[in-house]
Parts: structure tokens; C-alpha cells; sequence
């Protein structure tokens, strides 16, 4: 007799204790779920706006024209060509720069440097990815410019090499964080079985560690170079803005963020300013297609490894 | 950028309080009684103008509040008709198309400025004409020895689509010829200044008013550019610069406006080294 009446109270305790979380629960993934659809929402409505405003263009004919090797609004030619000749310059070199830098870093903070190095300089490079990036570009513009400039005969020290130089600084953190943070997850499992085995750190590290995270290893390359793709500030102050395909490291360049930057301030009504929306469309599309390109080799990496 | 921005912003509000003078006179009367607020965006060249005409005003009428922001020509235009600001600057007209979309702008011209090109003061060439000018643009010549400098690459420094002094510069000096490709972009007159301040082979141009002894203006066809030559007509490269309201202005916008305008605001205009319109 006693017995059942006190499960009752037991199973009305727990009904009473789990009503409010179940209540909340839900509520929180209503709201999720809405804040998910919102942020997709948006990221559409982007696109379609973005598509909305070159819609001008193709009705005037002038899609073809973007595609040109001259930007000359005053002649009626709008190429972008130039531009995307330029950031895709200026990103893979300031890649080219930083991630082998990044990468080094990496090994000597896990094993290949002294133990005591290791936290200061993964501190620095955090503290890195809080420096506003225009002060990167103000200080290369006093300081890097003039030296390329005094340095080298050609060129007035605004180029491709000053941008890279300057923007390969500028994603160090990301590649040396995002390879860290996957050597972090292998490196301190595979070193007891290493180190039994008589295995030199180096070979540890190269032969083993590494191609253990090829994820991390592509991700940050990836993202790097979005991260460099996106930038427009260091581009607009130190690489110099001229409108041509580079043809030397020295040669003055646009990249995309920077085109936008500097013309979107004119007459919005003319097809110059329309053009721009092109550019962004094209900025979005690369973004984009880095993000998915990021998410399927995630979805790859997390099916055949199982480093949790 | 974005933690830039923040700091940047309360360091000019400071200095806007630090270096406020007082000021009284019988122009500013014009504005009592008045409050509210007028936000003031668009052409560069116009802001230490307005800065100061704002500062006075919010000085001695502290119930009236005026922002004012660059942006850039065709930004101040797009602005002021779309509603979002009070008054949008321009250092060029309101464009055929403009007018066509926005109707009901009306223009305000207070100013002329003259737009002069501009070397590193380290530089001995003082002087060219307007055919080297163009042949130097256009990259016919391209070493400064042609123009009885130093033998040494020119490098040019131009302005970007939006920039209204571009605009006038390529009209009335590079008479609407070709630019190089090759030629650097800076985004604004001061960036300009500080490139040609920095670069002694630098070949570049700016607002009259912007010139300052960091930079070297060059005599141009033998008329120095100075404030008396754009006055008396011998110097050619000048421009106005408007003030533009979306229809007749309200009590408050057009008393900033006839303050602007007035004999102070003239004195004002003529401090930041341009010539009033009155």
C-alpha cells in the first residue's frame, strides 16, 4: 500500500522538477531554430540584392564589358578583370608568405623549439588577431613603402609587395591558430607511443603529427586565404590602387575590396556604380564557395579520422 | 577596422571640445531661438568648412546638434535625397541623371575651390605646363630629367572615380585626356598630401585648400596657384563646391545655410584657403 503511493510521489517530483527544464528547452530550441533560419535568411536576402543591383547591367548590355582588361568609367569600360587579377595576386602571395611562417611556428611551439618559448609566442600571435588592421597598414605605409620605394628603382613603393608583405602579417594568426589548434587535439597523444618508439621529434612532427591533421593543414590554408581575399584596407592604403593586371611585385594593384571602396562614392545612378555591385557579387560567390569548400573537407576529415 | 573606428571617433569628438573657441557676433543671431539638428554628409573638401561652422553655432546654441561626415560627392547627393541627412555636400553638380531621379534638390554654391598639382618639397622642378602635365599623365614622359628634374621615375598619384577633384582636374587641366593604368590611387586630398609629403618623385594634385608646406604646388603654364589667381580668373583649375537640400530647407537647415554664406561664414571658408561665393 505504501509502496505505490510512494512512487507516485517520486514520479510527480520528477514531473514537477523536469516541467520548467522541458518547458525551457523547448523554448530555446524555438528560438534557435528561428535565429538559424533568420541568419540563412539574410545571407539569401544578401545574394538576391547583390544579383537585384547587376541586374542593370545585364539589361544594358554591359555584363560582357566587366570582363574587359580596362577599367575606364569615362570611355565606357567597366572591366573588373584587373581587380580580380589583383586580389587573386595579392591573396596567394600574402599566402605564399605566411604560411610557411605560420606552419614553422607551429612545430617549433610543439617540440621543435625550447618548451619555455612555446606559450609566449602562441600569447603573441592571440594577441595579434586583436590589432585593427589599419594599423598594420598605417605602419607600412610610413615605415615599408619608403623602404621598398628607397630600396628597389621601379615603382613608387605602393605595390604587391608591400600588400603581401603587410597582409601576410595580417593572417599569421589565423593559419597559426587553426594548425595549433589541430597539433594541439594530436601531438600530446602520439608523443608517449613516439618517444617509446625512439622516434627524433622532427620525424614525429613531419611524418606523422602532420599528416595526422591535413585538416587543420588545408583549413587554415583556406581560410587564410579568405581571410586575405576579404581584407580591403591594407589593400586600399599600402598596394596602391592602380587599375592593371600586375606584371611585377613592384606594380601598383586593386583588388576587389578596395575597388569597391574607392568608387562606391560616385554618382549612384551610373553604371560605374552599378558595376561595383558585380564586384560584391563575386567577393560574395568566392566567400561563399571558400566556406563550403571548408565544410566539406570538415565533413572528409571528421569521417576518416577520429581524433575527438 | 572595427576596433578602429571606435576609438577614433571619441578622439575627434574630444578634439572638437578641446579647440572649441568662443565666438560671438551678430551672425550667429541668425540661428537663435532655433534648435534641433542637422546632419551634414558627403564631399571631403567641404568638411573643414563646415566643421568649424558647426563648432561656432554648437558653441554659443548648445540645443542645436550638427553631425557632419565625409563620404564623398555622389554620397552627399544620394543621401540628402534619400531623407537620411539634412544637407549633402558635393564638389561637383548634381549630375544629369541625378537630377532626373531626384528632382526636387536644390544646390547651394558657397564656394570655389581651386585644385593645384602638387610634389614632394625635396623636389627642384617648380614649374610645368599644362602639355607636360598631360604628357606626364597620359605616360609619354615619364622620367622627372624631361621636365628639369632629377633623373628619376615620376610617380603619379591620381584620385579615384568619386573624388569631385579628379573630376576637375581631368577636365580642366588633363583637358578629359588618358591616365595611365599604371598611376596610384589615393582615396581622399589628405591621403594625397601624405603621399606626395612622403614620396620625393611624386607627381600629384589637390585642393588649394589642403596645401600646406609638407607638399610643394607647382606653377602651372606660369600662374601660381593661389587663392588671388582662381579669384581674378588666371588660374584655370577651379570648381564650386555645393551645399544640397531635398526641397526648400527647413527654418534651421536654412539658417545653417545663410550662416555659411554670411560674412563670417565667408571669413571661415577663406581660413581653410578657399574663396567664398557670395
Amino acid at each position: 500500500m505504501n509502496q505505490p503511493n510512494k512512487n507516485n510521489r517520486q514520479n510527480q517530483d520528477q514531473r514537477r522538477s523536469n516541467r520548467p527544464l522541458n518547458w525551457m528547452s523547448k523554448y530555446v530550441e524555438t528560438l534557435l531554430k528561428y535565429a538559424t533560419v533568420f541568419s540563412a535568411l539574410i545571407v539569401l536576402v544578401l545574394f538576391g540584392f547583390l544579383t537585384y543591383f547587376t541586374l542593370p547591367l545585364f539589361a544594358e548590355g554591359q555584363i560582357t564589358e566587366l570582363f574587359s582588361l580596362h577599367w575606364r568609367p569615362f570611355h565606357g569600360e567597366f572591366g573588373i578583370l584587373p581587380m580580380i587579377a589583383g586580389t587573386l595576386a595579392l591573396a596567394i602571395s600574402a599566402l605564399l608568405i605566411a604560411y610557411p611562417l605560420g606552419l614553422g611556428i607551429c612545430l617549433f611551439v610543439h617540440g621543435l623549439g625550447p618548451r619555455w618559448l612555446a606559450r609566449p609566442i602562441l600569447l603573441l600571435i592571440h594577441g595579434m588577431t586583436g590589432i585593427p588592421t589599419v594599423v598594420y597598414g598605417f605602419v607600412a605605409v610610413f615605415l615599408l613603402v619608403p623602404l621598398l620605394r628607397n630600396n628597389f628603382s621601379h615603382g613608387s613603393g605602393f605595390s604587391l609587395l608591400a600588400a603581401s608583405l603587410t597582409l601576410s602579417i595580417l593572417i599569421l594568426p589565423t593559419i597559426v591558430l587553426l594548425i595549433n589548434s589541430q597539433l594541439e587535439q594530436i601531438v600530446p597523444k602520439l608523443r608517449l607511443t613516439t618517444t617509446a618508439l625512439g622516434i627524433s621529434r622532427i620525424h614525429e612532427l613531419t611524418r606523422i603529427s602532420l599528416p595526422a591533421a591535413s585538416y587543420g593543414l588545408l583549413a587554415a590554408a583556406i581560410l587564410g586565404f579568405g581571410r586575405a581575399v576579404g581584407d580591403t584596407l591594407i589593400a586600399l592604403m599600402v598596394a596602391g590602387n592602380a587599375a592593371q593586371i600586375p606584371g611585377s611585385a613592384f606594380d601598383s594593384i586593386r583588388t576587389l575590396t578596395a575597388h569597391i571602396a574607392l568608387v562606391v562614392a560616385t554618382d549612384s545612378q551610373s553604371t560605374t556604380y552599378h558595376s561595383l555591385f558585380a564586384c560584391g557579387l563575386i567577393l560574395f560567390l568566392t566567400t561563399a564557395s571558400v566556406n563550403l569548400l571548408l565544410h566539406r573537407i570538415k565533413h572528409r576529415a571528421c569521417r576518416e579520422t577520429n581524433y575527438e | 577596422m572595427r576596433h578602429g573606428l571606435l576609438p577614433g571617433l571619441f578622439f575627434t569628438v574630444f578634439l572638437m571640445f578641446f579647440y572649441t573657441l568662443p565666438a560671438a557676433s551678430e551672425e550667429l543671431d541668425r540661428l537663435a531661438g532655433l534648435k534641433g539638428k542637422i546632419d551634414i554628409a558627403g564631399g571631403t573638401a567641404h568638411i573643414p568648412v563646415m566643421k568649424d561652422a558647426a563648432r561656432h553655432i554648437m558653441t554659443k546654441y548648445p540645443q542645436i546638434t550638427i553631425t557632419v561626415a565625409g563620404g564623398g560627392s555622389g554620397v552627399g547627393i544620394q543621401k540628402v535625397a534619400e531623407g537620411l541627412v539634412d544637407i549633402g555636400n558635393a564638389g561637383r553638380p548634381i549630375s544629369a541623371k541625378e537630377r532626373e531621379k531626384y528632382p526636387r534638390l536644390r544646390s547651394f554654391p558657397f564656394a570655389v575651390d581651386g585644385v593645384a598639382p602638387a610634389v614632394n618639397p625635396a623636389n627642384i622642378v617648380s614649374e610645368l605646363t599644362s602639355i607636360q602635365i598631360q604628357n606626364i599623365f597620359s605616360g609619354k614622359i615619364n622620367n622627372w630629367k624631361d621636365v628639369g628634374g632629377d633623373d628619376a621615375e615620376i610617380h603619379i598619384y591620381n584620385r579615384d572615380e568619386a573624388s569631385g577633384t579628379r573630376s576637375v582636374f581631368w577636365k580642366k587641366c588633363l583637358n578629359k585626356g588618358a591616365v595611365v593604368e599604371s598611376a596610384n590611387i589615393v582615396a581622399s586630398n589628405g591621403a594625397m598630401k601624405v603621399a606626395v609629403s612622403q614620396d620625393r618623385y611624386a607627381l600629384g594634385y589637390m585642393s588649394i585648400g589642403h596645401l600646406d608646406n609638407t607638399v610643394k604646388a607647382l606653377g602651372l603654364d606660369g600662374v601660381a596657384p593661389t587663392q588671388e589667381n582662381a579669384i581674378n580668373g588666371h588660374y584655370p583649375i577651379v570648381r564650386k563646391l555645393f551645399m544640397n537640400t531635398n526641397g526648400a530647407p527647413a527654418p534651421l537647415v536654412k539658417a545653417f545655410i545663410d550662416y555659411v554664406m554670411s560674412s563670417e561664414g565667408a571669413a571661415n571658408i577663406s581660413n581653410h584657403g578657399y574663396i567664398p561665393l557670395q
